[in-house]
């Protein structure tokens, strides 16, 4: 390459041999995990637009059921995702710095959060369920009960996730320099997150 | 990542994550209610997509595939909400 042409290439990353725009430009992590995460969010996004077209139809029952719900717990519940959250934000923060054991502390802090969020939603749950309220109830517990737990699998997953980065942070895999994989599970867990602060106003206040 | 930029993100998601639990709690219903509930989810959505994700930091393209999401399903639940009034 001669210098000109090595200048260019510089100044302009398209110029570059075997350039992606989606590759190039991608948000911190594995491109792999983001064609992932954009499959979830056109799930869940079509599980939304399907639950509000639902309600659409039979308002009365939507209305008429919902304030049975405990709005105070999936409050509680979107506080300890957003905690989480961040604490995962503040991991890839303090591994961008060369503070392995702050990053270590930051996700053991954001699994204790998203363990909290699992604990109250099975308490949740089994109110609903000494309540004799099961899938077959009404269209308005069919939705709740599906769409929050299509919700909860994959809380677990993010935390399955969370807990192998974590182990990989405490053998030393992640230096300032390279945190890929880190940046990687922290991309999954914030889309959990993502995916909770539609389905909380929709599902429990929304009205 | 700049650690003060998160923690005063977080503390704006928690404290639009209470607005959203008073006007549920308050009873309130109808389009004013629904207009604020969904414009804090859009601006928590937002942030997380931003500043959690770090989505700033890469393409438009990316920012309008993972923001046009947001703004879609939004969409969708305000659209169905005022056609059932």
């Amino acid at each position: 390459m001669s210098s000109n042409t090595a200048s260019i290439a510089v100044q302009n990353p398209a110029a570059r041999p075997g350039f992606s725009l989606l590759d190039r430009y991608h948000p911190p992590g594995d491109l792999a995990i983001w064609v992932f995460i954009l499959a979830e969010l056109l799930a869940f996004g079509v599980f939304f637009a399907v639950y509000a077209v639902a309600r659409m139809k039979n308002v009365e029952l939507f209305n008429a059921m919902q304030p049975n719900l405990d709005r105070s717990a999936g409050a509680i519940n979107t506080v300890l995702l957003l905690a989480a959250s961040w604490c995962v934000a503040r991991a890839v923060a303090a591994i961008e710095h060369g503070r392995r054991a702050a990053s270590a502390r930051w996700l053991v802090a954001g699994i204790g959060c998203g363990a909290g969020f699992l604990v109250v939603k099975l308490f949740e749950y089994a109110a609903k369920f000494a309540a004799g309220i099961n899938l077959a109830t009404n269209d308005f517990y069919m939705f709740y009960l599906s769409l929050t737990f299509f919700h909860f699998m994959h809380v677990i997953l993010g935390l399955v996730i969370l807990v192998a980065v974590w182990l990989k942070t405490r053998a030393g895999a992640y230096s300032a320099a390279d945190h890929h994989g880190m940046e990687t599970g922290a991309a999954y867990w914030h889309m959990v997150d993502l995916v909770w602060i539609v389905l909380f106003p929709l599902v429990y206040v929304m009205r | 990542m700049n650690a003060r930029r998160l923690d005063l993100v977080f503390a704006f998601l928690v404290a639009a994550t209470g607005v959203t639990w008073v006007v549920g709690e308050s009873g309130s219903a109808g389009p004013a209610a629904v207009a604020l509930i969904l414009g804090l989810a859009f601006a928590k959505g937002w942030l997380v997509i931003r500043e959690f994700m770090v989505l700033r930091r890469a393409s438009l393209l990316w920012n309008l595939i993972v923001g046009g999401w947001l703004t879609l399903v939004l969409a969708i639940i305000a659209l169905t909400y005022w056609k059932a009034l």
